[in-house]
Order: C-alpha cells, then sequence, then structure tokens
C-alpha cells in the first residue's frame, strides 16, 4: 500500500507545556485509521499539528510526499487534509447549506458536492436553510462531516464524531464512512469508544500521555493489551 | 413646516452618518477591531479627494474613484503589515495602535494642508435643489449623500449575505480560528474587511469634503457620531447602522431647530436615552 501520511518523531507544546513525545503514525491510501485513548492523551492535539493548526516547523510530517510541517493551515487544508474538529465547531451565523459550502472555499476538485453530501445525509435535505447550529447533535455532526468533505479531501480527520450522541445517531453517522472510503478519500479517525474504532478502522493505534503505546490490526489485538495500551500498565488489572 | 423640513434635512444628514459609521461597524463585526482612527481615515479621504480635485486639477470623476481605490489599497495594507499584528483576544492592544495612528494622522495633515478648515466646491451639486412644496426642497448633495448610504448599505448586505466572500466574513466573526480548517486564511481575510471597510470610509469623506467644513482635527467627532450611530443601530446589524445613522442626523436637525447651539447636544442626549432604553441597540445581532 502506498503511504499517504507519515509523521516521525512529532512533538508538540502548547507555551512549556509538552503534549505529544515523538509520535510515529502511517495512513496509507485508501486506508481507515483509528486513534484511541484516553481524556488529554493527545490526540486532538496530533491531528491540530496535521493540520497547522498547532506549530509544527522543523518537524517531519510527509503528506503524499512532501513535508507540510510548517506549513500554514489554509495551505494544508488546500493540498487535501480536512478535519471534521472535536466539538464540530459550526458556524452560528451560517445556514446549514452556507456551513458545507464553506467547505469548498479550497476548490478542489473530486467527487463531493452539495448533492453527494445530502444523498449520505438526507437527513440535512430539509434542514439546509436553518441555522447551522439549530440541529441536533446528529445532524450538526452531518454537517461538519460534510463540510470537511466538500472540500474533496485525500484525508480525513474526524475527532470524536460520536461524542455525546446516541447510540442509534452514530450508527447511522458510521454508515456513511463506507461512502466516504468509496470516493477514495483516506480517514483517520479519533475515537473515544473502542468497540466503535474497531469496528470501522484498518489498524488502530493507542496514545497515552503523548506517546504512541500500541498500534495494529484490531484482530490482532487483545482486550487485555489494548488495557494495558489505554489506562498504562499499573491499572491494568483494574481495566482487564 | 419649518419641523417637517427639519425632519427631512435630519433624515438626509443621517445617510452621512450611517456612512460614518458602516465601516468602524464593519471591522468590529468581523474582527472585534475597534478603529480609533476611524474619522481621521475619513478625513485623509476628504482630503485626499481635496488635493486630487484643486492641487492636481484632476476631474473630479476620476478622483473619486481614486480615492476609493487608494484607501481600499491602503486599508489593506494597514491590516495586513500593522493592524494584524495587534490583533487577539484582547480588544485593548488595537484600540491602543489606533489612537496613536490617530494623533499621528492628525499631525501629518496639519503638516501638509495646515489648521485651516478647507471645504471642496461641488459646483451645481452645492446649489441644486428639488422642490417638495412651497417651502420645501431637498439639496441634491444631501439627497444624493443619502442615496449613496443606501446603496453602500444594501451593496454590504448584499456582499455579506449572498457571497462567498461574505460567507467567509461571517464565519470569521463566528469562530477565526476554525476558518484556516476551510482553506481561508485569517491575515487575507481581516485584511479584506478592513479594505472593504475603507471603500465605505473613502465615500463618507468624499461626501464630508463636499458637505461641510473640516480640519486635520476633525476626526475624533466623526468618530464619535460613528460610534453613536454604531450603538444606537445595534453592534453588527447594517441595516440598524442606517436607521441609526437618521435617528441621529433627525436628533441633530430638530435639536438644533429649537435652539441653533444644541445641534451636537441634541445628537449626544438622544443618543443618551436611547442607551439607557436599549443598551444593546434597536436591532441588536442575535
Ligand atoms: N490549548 C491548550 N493549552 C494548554 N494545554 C492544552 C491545550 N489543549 C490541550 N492541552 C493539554 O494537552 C494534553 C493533550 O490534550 P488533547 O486535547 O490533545 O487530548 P485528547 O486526547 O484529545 O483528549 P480528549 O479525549 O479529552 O479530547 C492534555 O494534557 C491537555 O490538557
Ligand atoms: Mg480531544
Amino acid at each position: 500500500m502506498t503511504t499517504l501520511l507519515e509523521t516521525r518523531n512529532l512533538t508538540a507544546f502548547y507555551g512549556d507545556f509538552q503534549a505529544l513525545f515523538g509520535v510515529d503514525i502511517t495512513v496509507g491510501q485508501g486506508e481507515t485509521v483509528a486513534l484511541i485513548g484516553s481524556n488529554g492523551a493527545g490526540k486532538s492535539t496530533f491531528l491540530r499539528t496535521l493540520t497547522g493548526l498547532l506549530p509544527a516547523k522543523g518537524q517531519d510530517i510527509r503528506f503524499e510526499g512532501q513535508n507540510i510541517a510548517g506549513w500554514a493551515a489554509d495551505r494544508i487544508h488546500k493540498a487535501g487534509i480536512a478535519m471534521v474538529p472535536e466539538g464540530r465547531r459550526l458556524f452560528a451565523s451560517l445556514t446549514v447549506e452556507e456551513n458545507l459550502l464553506i467547505g469548498a472555499s479550497g476548490k478542489r476538485a473530486g467527487p463531493w458536492s452539495l448533492e453527494k453530501v445530502y444523498e449520505i445525509f438526507p437527513d440535512l435535505i430539509a434542514k439546509k436553510n436553518n441555522p447551522g447550529t439549530a440541529l441536533s447533535g446528529g445532524q450538526q455532526q452531518m454537517v461538519a462531516i460534510g463540510r470537511a468533505l466538500m472540500s474533496n479531501p485525500t484525508l480525513l480527520l474526524c475527532d470524536e464524531i460520536s461524542l455525546g450522541l446516541a447510540p442509534k445517531v452514530i450508527k447511522d453517522i458510521y454508515e456513511a464512512v463506507p461512502l466516504i472510503r468509496e470516493g477514495g478519500t483516506s480517514i483517520l479517525v479519533v475515537e473515544q469508544d473502542v468497540g466503535q474504532a474497531m469496528a470501522v478502522a484498518d489498524r488502530v493505534y493507542c496514545f497515552m500521555e503523548g506517546r504512541v503505546t500500541l498500534s495494529g490490526k484490531p484482530a490482532d489485538l487483545t482486550k487485555h493489551q489494548i488495557a494495558a495500551a489505554y489506562f498504562g500498565a499499573k491499572n491494568e488489572g483494574e481495566a482487564a | 413646516m419649518v419641523w417637517i423640513n427639519a425632519v427631512l434635512q435630519g433624515v438626509l444628514l443621517g445617510g452621512l452618518y450611517a456612512l460614518f459609521a458602516a465601516g468602524l461597524s464593519l471591522m468590529f463585526g468581523v474582527m472585534r477591531f475597534i478603529n480609533m482612527a476611524h474619522g481621521d481615515f475619513i478625513i485623509t479621504a476628504a482630503y485626499l479627494l481635496l488635493a486630487l480635485v484643486t492641487g492636481f486639477a484632476i476631474h473630479p470623476a476620476l478622483a473619486v474613484p481614486l480615492v476609493i481605490v487608494a484607501l481600499a489599497a491602503a486599508g489593506y495594507l494597514n491590516q495586513r503589515i500593522l493592524l494584524n499584528r495587534v490583533l487577539g483576544k484582547d480588544i485593548l492592544p488595537p484600540v491602543l495602535v489606533t489612537f496613536g495612528l490617530s494623533i499621528i494622522i492628525q499631525n501629518a495633515l496639519l503638516e501638509v494642508f495646515s489648521a485651516d478648515s478647507q471645504k471642496l466646491q461641488a459646483g451645481w451639486l452645492d446649489t441644486a435643489s428639488f422642490k417638495l412644496s412651497e417651502d420645501l426642497a431637498i439639496g441634491a448633495l444631501p439627497l444624493l449623500m443619502f442615496l449613496a448610504a443606501v446603496a453602500v448599505i444594501a451593496g454590504l448586505q448584499f456582499v455579506f449575505y449572498k457571497t462567498p466572500l461574505g460567507r467567509m466574513l461571517r464565519a470569521t466573526s463566528d469562530d477565526p480560528e476554525i476558518v484556516p480548517l476551510m482553506g481561508g486564511s485569517n491575515a487575507h481575510i481581516f485584511a479584506i474587511a478592513t479594505a472593504l471597510a475603507s471603500v465605505v470610509v473613502a465615500i463618507a469623506g468624499i461626501f464630508l469634503a463636499m458637505k461641510t467644513n473640516f480640519d486635520p482635527a476633525a476626526g475624533p467627532a466623526r468618530l464619535l457620531f460613528a460610534f453613536e450611530v454604531v450603538i444606537i443601530g445595534g453592534l453588527g446589524s447594517l441595516w440598524g447602522t442606517l436607521i441609526g445613522g437618521i435617528i441621529l442626523g433627525v436628533a441633530q436637525t430638530v435639536g438644533a431647530q429649537i435652539d441653533t447651539g444644541s445641534q451636537v447636544l441634541a445628537g449626544h442626549l438622544v443618543f443618551l436615552a436611547l442607551l439607557v432604553v436599549r443598551p444593546r441597540g434597536l436591532f441588536p445581532k442575535t
């Protein structure tokens, strides 16, 4: 498989506070990869570093063969990385449709359009002229995903798309994943729900305290290994 | 009849005040930026037009677009090079920097144009008027000013609500942090907002130059009117800005009708009264 994204020894800081300590992650072309890990493990920080929202100057982030570390976020977006941010972050004074359209500002060519987004999330059609923030949580999440897809990304980053949603809604949203993959987009999802992550991903990485503690194909990982990587060795008994 | 006339003239004057205010409101709306040099930029535009028309003998039909383009370009660069550096969560640095700019501009204008007050002769525009009845007439210039204000507000409304640029500006106003994830550059979008505001500033300055006497120290008073209009109308509401301008204009002309010396005072009093009754303005952004 061709490598789409590869980070080597990635670090990240908030002021003096170090949040990532040498993270190596690869995503192959067409792959769906999940990042799991407890609160504060550094998953969002990792995604924000990839998108350029956090500075990464002088580091090594290979995307389609280019080192994008240090690029401005808008340039990275135009290069083909889109993100569904933690907490959805819809624009409150824009309608649903405007929220979707603004995702296409980079004018990249590809399979995604308003029609295609409405096709995978038909719930949004009736709401397209409502303010984005007047929707239910699940529908807002659909808008956030659609907004990212509108840029026709090569790599889609999703930060906790199931957080705070009812199981039925989560199921609806994850049903879109195969359709997104069909379009050739690779996906990197952050997911606290380990079961969900295992079900959707080709490979998973587990984060703990800013480091990758485990990686592999879901089928190859035991519950025991995951608990150890997720909670740390000393709590392993308790978690398993 | 004198009262009707006062109200009518006040409404038309309100157009000019809406033009003063729209740029200020726009910059605050998009990036929470309070530009203390706003009035001085208006006066600078007025002087620029005066210099082009009387100093360089350029025809007004050419000078007017030149002033608009010059101000837009200067606004873009000023935001990109200087103002973006002080833009952040804290609202104070922009206030301090533009306060400094205000002083610099006033002194520069004083150096170049002296302290004498000036006015641009607008030819037939100064004298032409339309008779509505025996003792009621509208001057061509005030009417043009008012129509320009309506056109500017309608134009901004169109840009903000019907174009991709407006979508980006509104998104930036909502949540600038994630706009780069949509492919937008904050630095560029902020500069575009200032350029747009500067176009309105230029138009305001052009009308001011034709309407009244002005001097290098005339900026802060315009800023004060602009503030009052924005607050009366409600922050972030474009049509509110027009209504706010009209209210301030009518308050002033009716005040002047009651007592010639109290034109400006009457405006301030109405502003204060409205501030007490509707602290968030008449049309607050929800
Ligand atoms: N803006 C910030 N300033 C300072 N520290 C931060 C900031 N954002 C996150 N951190 C810290 O960085 C570490 C990693 O946080 P991050 O948000 O990446 O974790 P996460 O794995 O996404 O957690 P969650 O599952 O709660 O979203 C945490 O210790 C957090 O407190
Ligand atoms: Mg997170």
